[in-house]
């Protein structure tokens, strides 16, 4: 297949350009200039931009197991939807993605039936429970990129010590979802001013933060590179301050929604603004994205969580925590952070693609001659309504739900191949 | 000239929802229902053919019995649906309660439930009106209009008075109610209570002064409320002993004296004797605890009547 673009303003090398882009064999064959060559399909996209297909390093796809609320096809074109070529899955399917039989079925389903790229998260310990070392290396020779227990913490400190040291001798990036239980307890929204009025049981910022500046220590006795998700407070941004000082391998992610909403939006009682880590103070959101402006966050990640409305459309305290993402994150990180001058149209695309790849070492993130022919064409200038009919995701828990958002995609191109097509498109 | 307030098809979910008018209203026609309940034949055919439902998924007989006979008073069908033996016991959601209830023909909620938010939920299952009769700990406006109308009835206008709530603040959402309702008619509340049963950001939330000592908090109070504490929302250690908050915090004769002479005392009750008031102050002249009660079933006639568009 031979694809050949005209008329773009193309990322690459950290800037726009105008011009072509021919692709080949999977692969991008020119770039820039007026390219005159046959091709099996030519996109005009005039007017549009063409980036680097965002790479998400936190999705969960719900398969196996909750296939009713999202499974690896509606996951994986969701993320195209979204302009995305490659998901990470967490492995807090059921079962656990915690053995070599879960990564290959995952494998097998994205390579057949998926519409990204599909790297596999496999567990940090057996079932998610804490309690035992996950069979990494076994994992790591089946193709997991990083080990997590995302949606768990392992609280016991010792066992985490040894999962870091092991996790390290198999070069596994270490991925954390920062929680002390005993601090989170039964909390449900931030324990802020919102949580005071509306009586709701809170999650103090000391519960993310007390794991974070515990595993940065365990990092650096270990020599394990971690990765912080869903990063939410400023504290803990200025114990990841402390440690990259350090030259300690730290990073971490932001989520979409931990940048654009914080805690008031829980007034509404609106369950698809319960989320874990919970939206927080507006001081917490600003350093937030001061950070990621400042690039002391290293990536945007959806922690795309669907699900079904009957388990969101229940009193707050018993709804499940988690929204969907992959198809508002950049709509709505351009509408409120690029539109509003809060950050870089540039500075985004690197969060949303080269950023991520590097943390994880994987292709993709950039356009040039000889690099993977993921990518997406997005025409900035037109603004779509996001309503039920056209989410692709199989949940639609979500707070951005019937609002127009800027920034359609019109062709999202995996390996060379089409793997989302605007129905207006040509 | 200001309008007269609008209350036909309106929800309670908080007093936050209502003006200083508008509960001036409520307050007023709950005088006219009082004078009702004080007959002997206690009962006009006002709502006659509409059909009340006490929704209550968490268990409260006092708060329950006060609406259902509201409610009857009124003339009202009154359907009473208790989690206890209904179909939320057999996994049923809220949802399809409500839509199963909604088929009835119902025409007012009255909804207590633990959970913050779910008469607003019912509110948009059924789309008919719901008075919030309770929810977890974030608001309870029927029991801050009583307590709001016991005050006003024996010391008059509210502006200036000085409140002090003492007891489990965290826990409780009558106070909150209270906080925005006091609030509203422009008395000086202060919060008192263990810092371990104070919510964080108090005054910025809310216009009122918080103080951890009894004394301090009691000084020249014109009216004083204890609070229960509520020993079942506590699922971990926020204090040592009932023994040693009772020695810190329990309002008594000795505690009183820091208050204004004649000062009001209140409880929502169910109380604690003992633990948080003594039955010294409970049972005393100054005390209104029961008229609070009384005052219920009025407060609660007056809503119906007002959400209901009764015709007098």
């Amino acid at each position: 297949m031979k694809t050949l673009i005209k008329n773009a303003n193309i990322f690459t090398q950290g800037k726009f350009i105008k011009g072509d882009i021919f692709i080949e064999r999977k692969k991008i064959a020119k770039i820039g200039g007026t390219i005159t060559v046959n091709a099996d399909k030519t996109i005009d996209a005039k007017g549009a931009c063409v980036l680097p297909g965002f790479i998400d390093l936190h999705s969960h796809l719900r398969d196996p197991g909750q296939t009713y609320k999202e499974d690896i096809v509606t996951g994986t074109l969701a993320a195209a939807h979204g302009g995305y070529t490659a998901v990470c899955a967490m492995p807090n399917t059921e079962p656990v993605t915690d053995n070599i039989a879960s990564v290959e079925y995952i494998q097998l389903r994205a390579k057949d039936y998926g519409y990204a790229r599909v790297y596999v998260v496999g567990a940090i310990t057996k079932k998610l429970a804490g309690e035992e070392i996950a069979e990494m290396a076994t994992m790591k020779a089946g193709g997991i990129v990083a080990v997590s227990d995302d949606g768990k913490c392992v609280q016991n400190a010792r066992l985490m010590l040894s999962c870091m040291k092991y996790a390290s001798n198999f070069d596994l990036p270490v991925i954390i979802h920062p929680e002390d239980y005993s601090l989170a307890g039964k909390g449900q929204i931030h324990s802020g001013k919102v949580a005071t009025k509306l009586g709701l049981s809170s999650i103090p910022g000391l519960a993310e933060e007390v794991i974070i500046a515990r595993d940065i220590m365990l990092a650096e006795n270990t020599g394990a590179q971690l990765h912080i998700a869903h990063i939410s407070t400023a504290r803990s941004l200025e114990l990841v301050k402390n440690a990259k000082d350090k030259g300690l391998p730290v990073t971490c992610e932001v989520t979409p929604h931990h940048l654009v909403l914080n805690e008031e939006a829980n007034l509404t009682f609106d369950t698809n603004t319960k989320m874990k880590p919970p939206l927080r103070s507006e001081k917490d959101r600003l350093a937030c994205v001061q950070a990621l402006k400042e690039g002391l966050i290293d990536c945007i990640a959806t922690d795309h969580a669907p699900h079904a409305d009957f388990e969101k459309e229940k009193e707050f305290d018993i709804a499940p925590f988690g929204i969907i993402g992959l198809e508002t994150a950049f709509p709505v990180l351009y509408k409120n952070l690029v539109q509003t001058g809060k950050i870089s149209l540039n500075r985004l695309i690197e969060a949303l693609t080269i950023a991520p790849a590097k943390i994880l070492n994987l292709p993709g993130g950039v356009l040039a001659e000889g690099k993977i022919a993921d990518l997406t064409i997005i025409d900035l200038e037109q603004e779509t309504l996001f309503s039920v009919e056209n989410i692709l995701s199989k949940s639609k828990n979500t707070p951005w739900l019937n609002q127009f958002l800027p920034g359609r995609v019109m062709f999202t191109i995996c390996n060379g191949n089409i793997t989302y097509k605007d129905s207006e498109s040509e | 000239m200001t309008s007269k307030p609008q209350f036909a098809g309106r929800s309670l979910f908080d007093l936050d929802d209502y003006s200083r008018e508008e509960i001036m209203f409520i307050l007023e026609a709950a005088k006219g229902m009082k004078e009702i309940n004080l007959r002997e034949y206690k009962k006009i055919p006002t709502l006659k053919g509409k059909t009340v439902c006490t929704l209550f998924i968490e268990n409260s007989t006092r708060t329950r019995m006060s609406f259902e006979l509201a409610a009857n008073r009124l003339s009202a069908d009154v359907v009473s649906f208790q989690s206890s033996i209904s179909s939320l016991q057999k996994g049923e959601s809220l949802q399809d309660t409500v839509y199963t209830l909604n088929a009835m023909g119902i025409d007012l909620y009255c909804i207590r439930h633990s959970s913050p938010g779910s008469p607003q939920l019912v509110n948009k299952y059924s789309g008919k009106p719901v008075i919030n009769g309770g929810d977890g700990r974030h608001s309870h406006p029927t029991q801050a209009l009583l307590d709001i109308f016991s005050i006003w009835e024996k010391l008059g206008d509210i502006k200036g008075l000085k409140i002090t709530i003492v007891g489990d603040i965290l826990n409780s959402r009558v106070v909150r109610s209270n906080l925005i309702g006091m609030g509203k008619l422009g008395a000086k509340v202060t919060v008192c209570g263990p810092k371990t049963l104070m919510p964080s950001n108090m005054e910025s939330v809310y216009d009122c002064r918080v103080e951890y000592d009894l004394q301090r908090a009691l000084k020249d109070a014109d009216v004083v409320m204890g609070l229960r504490m509520q020993l079942e929302r506590m699922t971990e250690g926020l204090f040592p002993s009932l023994e040693e908050y009772s020695k810190h915090y329990v309002l008594s004769k000795e505690t009183l004296k820091y208050a204004k002479k004649n000062a009001l005392i209140m409880h929502p009750g169910p109380m604690n004797r003992g633990v948080e008031i003594l039955p010294e102050i409970a049972d005393s002249n100054q005390s209104v605890i029961v008229e609070q009660v009384a005052n219920g079933v009025a407060v609660r006639m007056a809503l119906m009547f007002l959400i209901l568009g009764g015709k007098a």
